[in-house]
């Protein structure tokens, strides 16, 4: 061991971060399974229940297909959201973060990331699948899976704010649920009128692209606004 | 660049912290100077923990300054997460992840150049050899307070973190990690570093060690 004191600054870009906080997240995320599994298999479920609770009539399970996929995603997506901090709160590992050499926001943001791999991914992966119990088509399809690729990006930053402010909070997890489903309503209206217009025959890129603008300017914004609230709940 | 020895690297003056409508402190002042310790001694809920986490700027006092190699203390500020390694309570491990890649994740939040032997020999150093691929999960807590001192060790070499904030290490450690937590310690303020260190415990530190008396208050 030397007995110079090196700073060893020099490789602590931005990326690197994003890669090791979304490399942990990942890893644990692989380790328990069966968490993985839970929101996947409740979106399933849940989806499936409409069909049965509506009956056979094909015309009217259509219509409300698109709705359907996506308040299913939507709940789906929330369930997962206290994985993001919940246990690092508990066990130190936040602390530890937000005194590492990387900025929080950073980390806050390849944790983001980490969470839509594992939950976002998934979800729009067996949309179509689900899709087909409620009639629609292979357009109509593809359309809900560029909708939930582009919206579940955003539901996971926006939540992961939410699950960053009642950190530490008794009943937190409704009340995060009281401050995260008004945010999620625009990509809620977007997302669904996508599927929607694809069913009428209507062009989809206006709703499409606005998912995209609301994407681009989450991935700048919310990894600060994250980075505020784990602040704040650890003060 | 090694650090200077006898600079005044923390100093604290009139520093307060209320929680709740109980103050814990008031009008606090010390300062460190580096290859020094300062010991915080006093009763359970005295404000040991809180002192330490207004140290490391993850808790914000109510009144006063804390200034860190001529920089103010402010929450997560750059020079703060460059020069300050907090261990509290908490271990920050993860139960499903094995030893060593619980020590390599918190290593990877210092420093980029430790590589798997690093690791390994830290990991034996520690007497935790043997257990490196066993998960978190199955650990005494004793181990599990292993895994930091191995991550002490490791930081006395490689991008050196100069001000150690510690809050009960020697909890539930032996006498052997009792000891080796000393020698790690004894390592790092003869290397210009130094600490502040929240025990109940006599350690036995064989730099110049300073004790701050932490009263109760009414």
């Amino acid at each position: 061991m030397s007995a110079v004191l090196p700073r060893a600054n020099e490789l602590t870009t931005p990326e690197r971060g994003v890669w090791v906080a979304m490399r942990r997240d990942l890893r644990l995320a692989v380790r328990s399974k069966g968490e993985l599994a839970q929101a996947l298999a409740f979106f399933v479920i849940v989806v499936s229940l409409f069909p049965l609770a509506i009956g056979p009539e094909s015309a009217l399970l259509k219509r409300v297909a698109p709705g359907v996929v996506w308040v299913c995603a939507l709940l789906a997506v929330m369930l997962t959201l206290p994985r993001i901090f919940q246990s690092d709160y508990l066990d130190g590992t936040l602390e530890q973060l937000a005194l590492s050499r990387y900025p929080l926001p950073v980390l806050c943001a390849g944790k983001m990331i980490a969470h839509w791999l594992t939950t976002g991914v998934p979800l729009a992966i067996t949309a179509p699948l689900l899709g087909l119990q409620f009639g629609l088509e292979g357009r109509e399809l593809m359309v809900i899976v560029a909708g939930l690729i582009l919206g579940t990006p955003i539901l996971t930053m926006l939540g992961a704010i939410g699950a960053a402010l009642v950190l530490g909070v008794r009943g937190g997890s409704i009340l995060m649920a009281l401050l995260v489903l008004p945010l999620y309503i625009p990509v809620l209206i977007f997302g669904a009128g996508a599927a929607e217009a694809s069913m009428v025959g209507v062009d989809v890129t206006a709703n499409l692209s606005l998912l995209a603008a609301m994407l681009l300017i989450g991935m700048v914004v919310t990894p600060f606004a994250a980075a505020a609230a784990v602040k704040i709940s650890l003060d | 660049m090694a650090l200077a020895a006898d600079a005044v690297t923390l100093e604290v003056k009139g520093l307060g912290l209320a929680r709740g409508s109980r103050c814990l402190f008031a009008d606090l002042d010390f300062s460190l100077v580096s290859g020094h310790a300062l010991i915080l001694r006093g009763p359970n809920g005295v404000g040991k923990t809180s002192l330490l986490r207004v140290l490391a700027g993850l808790t914000i006092a109510d009144s006063g300054s804390v200034v860190l190699q001529a920089a103010r203390v402010r929450a997560f500020a750059p020079h703060v997460r460059d020069n300050v390694l907090y261990i509290g309570h908490a271990n920050a491990l993860k139960d499903d992840l094995t030893v060593q890649e619980n020590l390599a994740d918190q290593l990877a939040l210092d420093t980029n150049d430790v590589t798997l032997a690093d690791q390994l020999g830290a990991l034996d150093a520690v007497h935790l050899g043997d257990r490196r691929d066993m998960l978190a999960r199955r650990l005494s807590q004793g181990q599990k307070r292993r895994v930091g001192l191995a991550r002490l060790r490791l930081n006395c070499g490689l991008a050196h973190k100069s001000m150690w904030l510690l809050d009960e290490p020697t909890n539930a450690l032996d006498e052997q990690g009792s000891a080796l937590f000393v020698e790690t310690v004894n390592r790092h303020l003869s290397m210009g570093g130094a600490a502040v260190i929240a025990s109940h415990l006599p350690l036995g530190l064989s730099g110049p060690v300073a004790e701050l008396q932490m009263q109760e208050r009414a």
